[in-house]
């Protein structure tokens, strides 16, 4: 079976003064469509940056990454914004809501960038809170919402656009147990219901357990 | 639509900031408006002088009298089509702090040489037939409450006495620009006086205002008044009435120079004030403008976001801003004698010029936060802490 996401001999290093600190080493990966893995390591072992560049929000500083037919670290900067825009969720650990959108306009924020109609948008957005369970939520702002409800809406944004991929760096980081399992379980169903691609990086074994498979890294390596 | 909605949420999410950011800049745009209306006011007698009059006094000096005689070989000249005269008068009416202009005419040509101060023609009529009578402007009377019939007594400084003048005409200024605060009476009823008081100083001018064919020839008549009395006991100056009002104005350049300076230098001020307020914010927003890049914006969505920003801060600012200079320049007018500045208005290119320099200051202020938001790389702006 073809992945949707290839990762061929990546490396990346980041400039920190006048060091070079390398992060990830000649690192190979495939992800299966329809995959949730779950990414683990200490910090610093190079994870988020693996996230990143899968996402297309960073670029490797050597290697290839193809996800579908698309080799993403080819693409200018303007068609990777818009292959993110049409292919990729992202779910954050702090949820990075805007706090002067309601969750209505926040999840409509990827949408604006689509040609619908402000109807189809609508129903996008009606559809993506209902799936996360904050239909009654709609006219909230983040402020007025909790921890959990708040990463609810940052996954209704995330599929709003009804992308190929998912990606989440540390979903349940900044949450209690409760809510955390709520919003592993809504991933769980992202991923079975709706066949979403899943990719999470997690320091929670409890989360990284809701995954099909987990991968270890370590210094910058696949272990 | 979306990016209207959310540029103007934005630019209020930290109300008392923006509404300090917005006062600064409202008081900024008024303490300009109200300098530049000061200095308009300063050359207000340059801007409405006429092409078509030139002005002949003392070589030497303007304190200085020039003969009555002169009168008839300046009409003689080519291109001369009349002539008048006047003196400063001075002197004080109730005490010195009650100053305005009193100046002596000759009651024949003056106001045909000065149509700008309109008159109706019976009050001019009444004026001419009576020695003392006088003629003050709106303003004027407005500020004193002289009536037709009154009379105005001074104490003469320059020319020593007690003098009466019965109010016959109140002129009105043409328009904003002119001045109404004038008090005119007849140069003769005060040739007369002194000639019997001061025969040494009767038949004296203070200066010719001859008005012209064609202003473009007025350097070429200019130079013909002054060739008449080259070499004569009072040499004469002759320059247009623009050039004229200059010299005066030039006597205060330093002060209104600076004024002119500081009023810019508010300018530089308010655009501090905005930039610092746009860097904070943009700064703030760092995480946000990343998160908006990774779900696809782009940077020049970012910068239309901050620039929007920094405009509708600016606008705002403008928009209390020149009501207060209104305000201002109207309550200056009230608590200030309106001798001491006759034209006091402001001129509609200080609304131009103030709106404008709101808006620059917009502009610039948004500059290097726009840079910046648009040069962090989406991974840095996503790791920063505010």
């Amino acid at each position: 079976m073809q992945p949707l996401i290839r990762i061929e001999g990546v490396s990346k290093a980041y400039r920190r003064d006048s060091f070079d600190i390398p992060v990830l080493n000649k690192l190979t990966l495939d992800v299966a469509e329809g995959e949730f893995l779950a990414l683990m390591g200490p910090s610093g072992s190079g994870k988020t940056t693996l996230l990143n560049l899968v996402a297309g929000i960073d670029r490797p500083n050597q290697g290839r990454i193809t996800v579908g037919d698309t080799d993403i670290a080819a693409l200018s900067e303007t068609a990777l914004a818009k292959w993110r825009a049409t292919h990729v969720g992202f779910i954050f650990q702090f949820y990075n809501l805007i706090p002067v959108l309601t969750a209505y306009e926040n999840v409509e924020l990827p949408l604006l960038l689509t040609p619908l109609s402000k109807a189809e948008r609508r129903k996008h957005v009606e559809l993506a809170l209902g799936v996360v369970g904050l239909s009654d939520r709609i006219y909230h702002y983040p402020k007025q919402l909790s921890g959990g409800q708040e990463q609810r809406v940052a996954i209704a944004r995330a599929i709003a656009t009804d992308p190929t991929l998912l990606v989440a760096d540390e979903p349940t980081g900044d949450l209690d147990k409760q809510s955390a399992e709520e919003i592993l379980t809504l991933l769980d169903r992202l991923n079975k219901e709706f066949k979403k691609t899943i990719v999470m990086v997690t320091h929670d074994p409890r989360a990284a357990e809701r995954a099909h498979t987990v991968r270890h890294l370590d210094k910058g390596e696949l272990i | 639509m979306r990016i209207l909605r959310l540029t103007i949420r934005n630019a209020f999410r930290h109300r008392l900031r923006s509404v300090l950011t917005i006062a600064g800049i409202a008081i900024a745009v008024t303490a300009f408006g109200f300098l530049r209306t000061v200095v308009t006011a300063w050359y207000s007698g340059v801007e409405a002088s006429s092409a078509n009059r030139l002005i002949t006094r003392q070589a030497i000096s303007f304190i200085f009298p020039l003969p009555y005689a002169d009168k008839e070989q300046i009409a003689r000249l080519p291109n001369v089509r009349s002539v008048s005269w006047a003196n400063w008068f001075g002197g004080v009416y109730k005490d010195k702090s009650q100053f305005f202009a009193r100046m002596a005419v000759d009651g024949d040509t003056y106001f045909d040489v000065y149509p700008e101060f309109q008159i109706e023609p019976d009050q001019l009529a009444q004026f001419k037939r009576e020695r003392n009578a006088c003629i003050v402007g709106a303003d004027l009377a407005q500020q004193y409450g002289f009536k037709l019939g009154d009379i105005i007594p001074l104490d003469g400084d320059i020319y020593p006495g007690h003098w009466e003048f019965v109010v016959r005409g109140i002129y009105r200024p043409r328009d904003k620009t002119i001045d109404g605060t004038q008090m005119l009476f007849h140069w003769d009823y005060l040739n007369e006086r002194i000639r019997q008081e001061s025969p040494g100083r009767a038949d004296e001018v203070g200066w010719y205002i001859v008005k012209i064919d064609d202003p473009a020839r007025s350097a070429e008549v200019s130079d013909h008044i002054d060739a008449l009395f080259a070499n004569s006991r009072a040499e004469t100056k002759t320059e247009t009435e623009r050039a004229f009002q200059q010299g005066f104005a030039q006597s205060g350049n330093v002060i209104i120079g600076g004024i002119n300076f500081i009023s810019f230098v508010i300018v530089g001020i308010i655009m501090l004030v905005l930039g610092n307020t746009m860097i904070m914010s943009a700064r703030e927003r760092t995480r946000e403008y990343a998160v908006f890049k990774t779900l696809g914006f782009s940077a020049k969505y970012i910068a239309t976001m901050i620039f929007g920003e920094s405009l509708v801060l600016s606008i705002f600012g403008a928009a209390f801003g020149v009501p207060l200079t209104i305000g201002l320049v109207k309550m200056f007018e009230q608590f200030v004698p309106k001798a001491w500045f006759p034209v006091f208005y402001v001129e509609p290119v200080t609304y131009v010029l103030a709106a404008t320099a709101a808006l620059l200051v917009g502009v610039a202020a948004a500059l290097f936060p726009m840079q910046r938001a648009m040069r962090t790389p989406i991974v840095e702006g996503l790791r920063f802490i505010g």
